[in-house]
């Protein structure tokens, strides 16, 4: 591969990895904290409103990082992928615009006012700013994933004269059907998240015995948002993104299973891919499995990565496999501990479990891994693609932008988000050692559209 | 489609100069923040004033982006790839001003709030002169190539000829005037948003300053006609034009008459009609050019970058729809956090 190519992808894949860490957090607490208010509205809980307003704060610096790292992405689109985005423009410009006319600007009016303006506001008020948060922040990701799945499946374009592609159909574009699979996965796997670190800070204090009764509110909304969103993460929204891969990437399907050989397909637990003797070494395999999942018949033939040319394999079928399956086996202990955690939970027993509020409590990296595991598997799984089928990623980088060049950026871009990891994980170990119960201890800059408020009455 | 054209050429024209206006008060504010904040109190009282809506006012160059892109995707390709460097480093600049002044106030310590100072005001300076110098590039011409691209090395030998860099002379004189310009209309905000002796200094900032952009900008429109003679080549078309000029002096003139009269509201309108007129300016000059090349052949016009009609014509349908809420959005935003800045000292909020 040549190697301007590689480190365009390389700055690219480390600038959104890096990224997705923060919107995967606030997406996933969004409908957690809309939760916690309803309830703390609904049955006047006081309570539940002090919980709503610690993991608002949380929401509210994960929200900044997300923003601040979020711009390079759309720039990045024209600095490091003019090509593609000459090519393509004419198509996912339109749903990249619609993100900042229709969600950017909903999320920037109201975040300010639901992090600092609930004393100048009514209860009901409140609770709508909190919704326009959640709503703005739920539209952005289905813009940012329809964009993602017009690359897996284009659609609803055509070519033009001078070889771009352009739109064709508007609703064909926002109805993607591999869209609306992508999203209800993607939005899954971020509310997992958003459950294992409600739960994991609940646990923590719980066992520190410090607001243990916070403690037990957000581990009880942490395990019930927990134990939906990773059963709505395997079915349908995994088994649809499956189906997805089975009907229009089938050799990125094969190649994620290392699944060489057109015959039926096993399900591979563990193993390594041996791309060279085209066969797995060390399996651990569930017989027929694949082929059930794919087709609901235990013996369909399954076609293998062989029968395909090698021009249309992914490049890197390794990385790609163990991606996959970390991605899986990680969502397979999520369901396994949440479901664990609600039993225990029901029995009224949870917080007597100490060693299942260890593992709830470690367990907050996981989700993390599993979510960069899953966009891996889709990206990787893409190649040797841009837009599937249609644009090799050879053809779509910056050809004008030498190698040199993105080295000092992507080593810029090292330096500058080491400081921005350190500077978050500070920020957010700050307010879990103040606790819930000193929620009036920080002043954001966006507080004082509220503060301007009440000076004026 | 000639229509189509120059619809969008104008729409992506306003919101742009929507942006200069709205993000150029808060960057303005953030280039004068060290200098008109002598207090830890002062410059509480200058984060406060623009925290609540910068970041809206940003998210019009997301979405001035987002539209160029669907719009024009070989202006979006072209000149984003050959502005690389200086791009990204505007990209370091958005984020380290957005922590500086997202952070400032959530841990109170001094050697925090120093810090947070610094890198919010330096990124506002080094931002407002990328763009200027950005403005410059533009109007100066690119060495775009028979492929519509180009690559911008940082510098050269600062001279304006065939292998320009992004800084030379003449772009880092329009960076100096956008600083200069910014600097006026921040302080012309803080005039506005504030009262004591911070609206002093703020009001005595903008009357000093005033007169020295006026220079500025006569040196530079100098400038620009000894480069680029052609430039005038649609005023002299449409003579209308020649009132644009007209305009923005008024307009500047303007500023230190309503200042001096302590009308603060006109004064902040007139630096924002300054900061439009600059643009309508230069945007009058170029079109239907969008990205001139040095070579005029290879220049990026509406009709050589534009995309096809039906995604024009849908975009235009849900563009309309989408900017009429984000303006109520705004109206609302900006009602919410009308009057003078006041620091609170109850319910624990801190300020």
């Amino acid at each position: 591969m040549d190697s301007a190519v590689l480190i365009h992808r390389l700055h690219f894949a480390f600038t959104v990895t890096f990224h997705y860490l923060f919107p995967q957090l606030t997406m996933g607490l969004a409908p957690l904290v809309l939760a916690l208010k309803t309830i703390g509205l609904w049955k006047n809980d006081e309570r539940y409103n002090k919980a709503a307003r610690f993991w608002a704060k949380i929401f509210g610096i994960s929200f900044v990082f997300g923003v601040a790292t979020g711009i390079p992405m759309e720039f990045q689109f024209g600095t490091n992928w003019s090509h593609f985005s000459k090519f393509a423009g004419g198509v996912i410009g339109q749903t990249l615009a619609m993100e900042g006319t229709f969600a950017f600007f909903l999320e920037s009016a109201f975040l300010g006012l639901f992090l600092y303006g609930e004393k100048r506001l009514s209860k009901m008020a409140h609770w709508w700013t909190c919704f326009a948060v959640f709503f703005g922040s739920w539209l952005s990701g289905y813009f940012i994933v329809a964009t993602d799945a017009w690359m897996q499946h284009p659609v609803a374009y055509r070519m033009t004269a001078d070889g771009s592609v352009t739109l064709s159909s508007f609703w064909g574009l926002i109805l993607n059907p591999w869209a609306l699979w992508q999203y209800a996965h993607n939005m899954a796997g971020a509310a997992v998240t958003g459950a294992f670190v409600m739960a994991a800070v609940g646990a923590y204090y719980i066992l520190s015995e410090k607001y243990a009764e916070q403690g037990k509110i957000f581990v009880k909304v942490g395990v019930i948002g927990g134990i939906l969103s990773s059963l709505l993460v395997i079915g349908p929204t995994g088994d649809g993104q499956g189906h997805n891969l089975a009907n229009y990437q089938p050799a990125a399907l094969a190649a994620m299973e290392a699944h060489f050989d057109t015959k039926t397909a096993d399900l591979v637990i563990l193993g390594q891919p041996n791309v060279e003797a085209k066969t797995i070494d060390n399996p651990l395999v569930v017989p027929k499995a694949l082929s059930f999942l794919v087709s609901r018949n235990w013996n369909t033939q399954l076609r293998g990565l062989s029968s395909f040319p090698e021009s249309e394999w992914p490049t890197n079928i390794s990385l790609l496999y163990y991606a996959y399956h970390i991605m899986v086996g990680l969502g397979t202990i999520f369901m396994l501990v949440m479901l664990l955690s609600g039993i225990q939970l029901w029995r009224n027993k949870l917080h007597e479990t100490k060693w299942l509020l260890w593992v709830l409590m470690l367990s907050v990296p996981l989700p993390y891994i599993a979510n960069t595991a899953g966009w891996m598997t889709a990206e990787i799984g893409r190649q040797p693609y841009l837009i599937y089928g249609v644009l090799r990623t050879i053809d779509g980088f910056s050809k004008s932008v030498t190698a040199a060049n993105v080295w000092f950026t992507l080593l810029g871009f090292l330096g500058m988000y080491t400081l921005l990891a350190i500077l978050f994980l500070f920020l957010v170990q700050r307010e879990i050692e103040h606790g819930p119960d000193s929620v009036d201890g920080i002043l954001p800059a966006s507080a004082h559209g509220g503060a301007a408020a009440t000076g004026r009455n | 489609m000639e229509f189509t054209g120059f619809l969008w050429f104008a729409i992506i024209s306003v919101m742009l100069t929507v942006y200069v206006i709205l993000d150029g008060f808060d960057l303005g504010a953030g280039a004068l923040h060290l200098f008109l904040g002598r207090t830890d109190e002062e410059r509480r009282k200058i984060i406060k004033s623009i925290g609540p809506v910068w970041d809206g006012n940003e998210v019009w160059l997301l979405a001035t982006g987002g539209v160029l892109y669907f719009v024009f995707p070989q202006l979006y390709a072209s000149s984003f790839s050959g502005f690389y460097l200086p791009l990204m480093m505007v990209l370091w600049l958005l984020m380290l001003r957005a922590i500086g002044l997202e952070f400032r106030t959530h841990i109170n310590d001094g050697i925090w709030a120093s810090f947070c100072d610094g890198i919010f005001s330096v990124g506002s300076l080094l931002l407002a002169i990328f763009y200027g110098a950005a403005l410059g590039n533009v109007v100066r011409g690119l060495p775009l190539g028979p492929d519509h691209y180009f690559f911008l090395p940082m510098w050269t030998n600062w001279n304006v000829g065939a292998h320009p860099g992004v800084l030379d002379w003449y772009t880092v004189l329009s960076g100096v005037v956008a600083l200069v310009a910014l600097c006026v209309h921040g302080a012309n905000y803080i005039v506005c948003k504030t009262d004591g002796e911070l609206n002093e200094r703020a009001r005595t900032t903008s009357l000093v300053l005033t007169p020295v952009l006026l220079l500025l900008t006569l040196v530079s429109l100098g400038a620009t006609l000894a480069i680029h003679p052609g430039i005038v080549a649609n005023y002299n078309a449409l003579k209308i034009g020649y009132l644009i000029p007209v305009l923005v002096f008024a307009s500047l003139i303007g500023v230190f008459v309503f200042q001096k009269a302590r009308k603060e509201v006109l004064a902040f309108v007139s630096g924002a009609l300054y900061l439009a007129f600059m643009l309508v300016g230069a945007v009058y000059s170029l079109y239907p050019v969008i990205l001139p090349g040095i070579d005029p052949q290879y220049s990026l016009t509406i009709k050589n970058s534009i995309t096809e009609s039906y995604a024009l014509q849908v975009g235009l349908r849900w563009w309309i729809v989408g900017i009429v809420i984000a303006l109520g959005y705004f109206i609302f935003l900006y009602r919410m956090f009308r009057g003078k800045i006041v620091l609170e000292n109850h319910g624990g909020y801190g300020d």
